[in-house]
């Protein structure tokens, strides 16, 4: 066994002609696999478990090749060769495709403007009275306040947001900006105080000791030093908005998803597979324009 | 005076020391930063100028009437017991679209990694582009819109929303499983390697075992996305929470839309209490 054969050697990827019987004879008596006990019993428990949840999602995947499904099925996916690319057509999906950008861009604009101030107030280096020990009460318990909100804001998602705000405002853009601005708000807001306490806090601190206000503190000594980081995981949500706007018209708040829904409810194939080309291209090209953007920012 | 002195007087030398002095170009890399926030505001203008955003009608008196109402009737939840069951089995539903999906996910993504990367440097890989093509398509559509695509093979229900969460998971785990098992210490996949042991089980044996941990928690990872997402996937008629929440919304029943947004924040505060208790109980 401790020579090898040297045509083993140069050949590295030929596997060893009859392994199996060769082990067995080298090694009898001892199993082949010393953990099978544990093996077989995480199996079955995996089986114990996963039950109750096959039952409870209607998990029946035998459906999907049944004859009137299949059909259905198959039709509609026939439908998607070839795309649609009237001019007509495409005018509006490239109509629709600015809108979904635009909604997700004036989503994060509106955000900042609810996300900025709600930093300054939760950040806690910029605390006076924190510079002495521990904060006082009352700034103490506003900036838990803000935090509460921040999570509140970001924990209900933006379709539930979109959802309300349609009823409220009717079908339209309107919905989907508002609600990327309330969930998107929390999450920079929450994000962006993270930042900014990660960082050394020695220039900040010694800027609020030697007297200076808090907005020049934070303008001369705290932004600076974080402008890249908090800039680049900007860039990053609005490329998610972009995907979540998307998403969101599914539901009513306007652009390329409201397009797909109606299109997809007429069974229309081949509407359905132009726009979701062009939605796969919108996702890709933002996913490029961020990462090349956070790259020439860091 | 004396700096002058020891500086040479050449036509040429004094060109070049005054060259440096010049205005950085426009497109220069000391600008990028000027040039990046003037297509921002571009951009942004042009978003909120293009848009027939109703902020009017959105702040009129109506409007906000009608908002306060909305709200008020949002916050007198229902507590029917029989209701509740439903929203229990519901919210259980949900857990297990999210789960199912992504073992599902965690599976096929495992499947599909091994054809996306190339494990040692003779690999040849000749179908890394075309799985990872497939890969990327699969994580570029979001959940939602592949359960609206789906409810036409799937029928409405939670099924549809187990299989759309499986495949764009699927899209995501395959790329950073991918990713793991080329990067992975390749000494004890080169030592079996070069004994002759096939690829299927150098993966078995030496690569595996390695990566496995990581494997791991990026699945949990997905699990706890996972459950946000399927927790509004029923929307489009899914199954799950979002199920419930768009027929009881879409039939005006307040008191039902109330409670089960109240179990929905409830289920996703679980599951961040949850992963951040085991993210410090792992660390330490």
């Amino acid at each position: 066994m401790l020579v090898l054969p040297t045509k083993t050697i140069r050949t590295p990827t030929l596997p060893l002609k009859g392994r199996g019987s060769s082990d067995d004879q080298t090694t009898p008596g001892i199993r082949r696999d010393p953990a099978w006990r544990t093996r077989v019993f995480w199996f079955l428990a995996a089986i114990v478990i996963a039950w109750p949840m096959l039952i409870a999602t209607e998990f029946k995947p035998w459906e999907l090749v049944e004859g009137n499904s299949l059909k259905s099925t198959l039709k509609f996916l026939g439908d998607f060769f070839p795309p649609k690319i009237e001019s007509s057509f495409l005018l509006m999906v490239a109509r629709e495709t600015w809108r979904t950008v635009a909604i997700a861009t004036a989503g994060i604009a509106i955000a900042l403007v609810v996300a900025i101030p709600l930093t300054l107030i939760s950040v806690r280096v910029l605390s006076i009275s924190g510079l002495t020990g521990r904060m006082n009460a009352w700034p103490a318990s506003v900036r838990y306040v803000t935090r509460a909100l921040m999570i509140v804001l970001r924990s209900v998602p933006e379709l539930i947001w979109a959802l309300v705000f349609v009823r409220v405002v009717g079908l339209g853009p309107t919905a989907g900006v508002l609600a990327i601005a309330l969930t998107y708000g929390g999450m920079l807001g929450k994000v962006y105080a993270e930042i900014l306490e990660s960082g050394e806090a020695h220039a900040t601190t010694s800027l609020l000791r030697n007297g200076s206000g808090r907005l020049q503190a934070f303008f001369y000594g705290l932004l600076p030093q974080n402008a890249a980081e908090i800039t680049s995981y900007t860039v990053y949500r609005w490329e998610c908005a972009i995907r979540s706007s998307a998403v969101l018209g599914f539901v009513g708040a306007g652009g390329l998803g409201q397009q797909m829904d109606t299109s997809m409810k007429m069974f229309n194939g081949s509407e359905v597979a132009t726009m979701l080309l062009v939605f796969m291209a919108l996702v890709w090209l933002a996913d490029y324009a961020s990462a090349w953007l956070r790259r020439s920012l860091a | 005076m004396s700096a002058n002195l020891n500086r040479p007087t050449s036509g040429a030398q004094a060109a070049l020391q005054v060259s440096p002095r010049l205005p950085p170009r426009l497109f220069d890399a000391r600008c990028k930063a000027c040039w990046f926030v003037f297509g921002l505001i571009l951009l942004t203008i042009a978003s909120l100028a293009t848009l027939d955003l109703q902020f009017a009608k959105f702040f009129s008196a109506d409007s906000m009437q009608r908002m306060g109402k909305f709200i008020a009737e949002l916050l007198r939840p229902t507590a029917d017991t029989a209701f509740l069951k439903k929203l229990l089995i519901a919210a259980f539903e949900t857990l297990s679209m999210s789960a199912l999906g992504t073992l599902i996910a965690a599976g096929f993504g495992l499947l599909l990694a091994l054809p996306a990367s190339k494990t040692h440097d003779t690999d040849r890989a000749r179908w890394r582009g075309v799985t990872r093509i497939v890969l990327n398509a699969l994580r570029s559509i979001p959940e939602l819109v592949w359960a609206s695509l789906l409810l036409i093979a799937a029928g409405l229900g939670p099924f549809a929303g187990t299989l759309a969460l499986a495949l764009h998971t699927t899209g995501v785990l395959g790329r950073l499983f991918a990713e793991a098992i080329e990067n992975a210490p390749q000494t004890a996949a080169f030592a079996l390697r070069t004994r002759g042991v096939g690829e299927g089980r150098v993966f078995l044996y030496a690569t595996l075992p390695q990566v496995l941990p990581q494997l791991m928690s990026y699945t949990l990872y997905r699990w706890e996305n996972n459950i946000r997402a399927a927790a509004v996937l029923g929307v489009v008629g899914a199954g799950g929470l979002g199920q419930m929440l768009a027929f009881h919304m879409g039939l005006f029943q307040m008191p039902e839309t109330s409670s089960i947004l109240i179990a929905m924040m409830l289920l996703v505060a679980m599951v961040d209490v949850a992963s951040y208790l085991s993210r410090r109980l792992m660390q330490r």
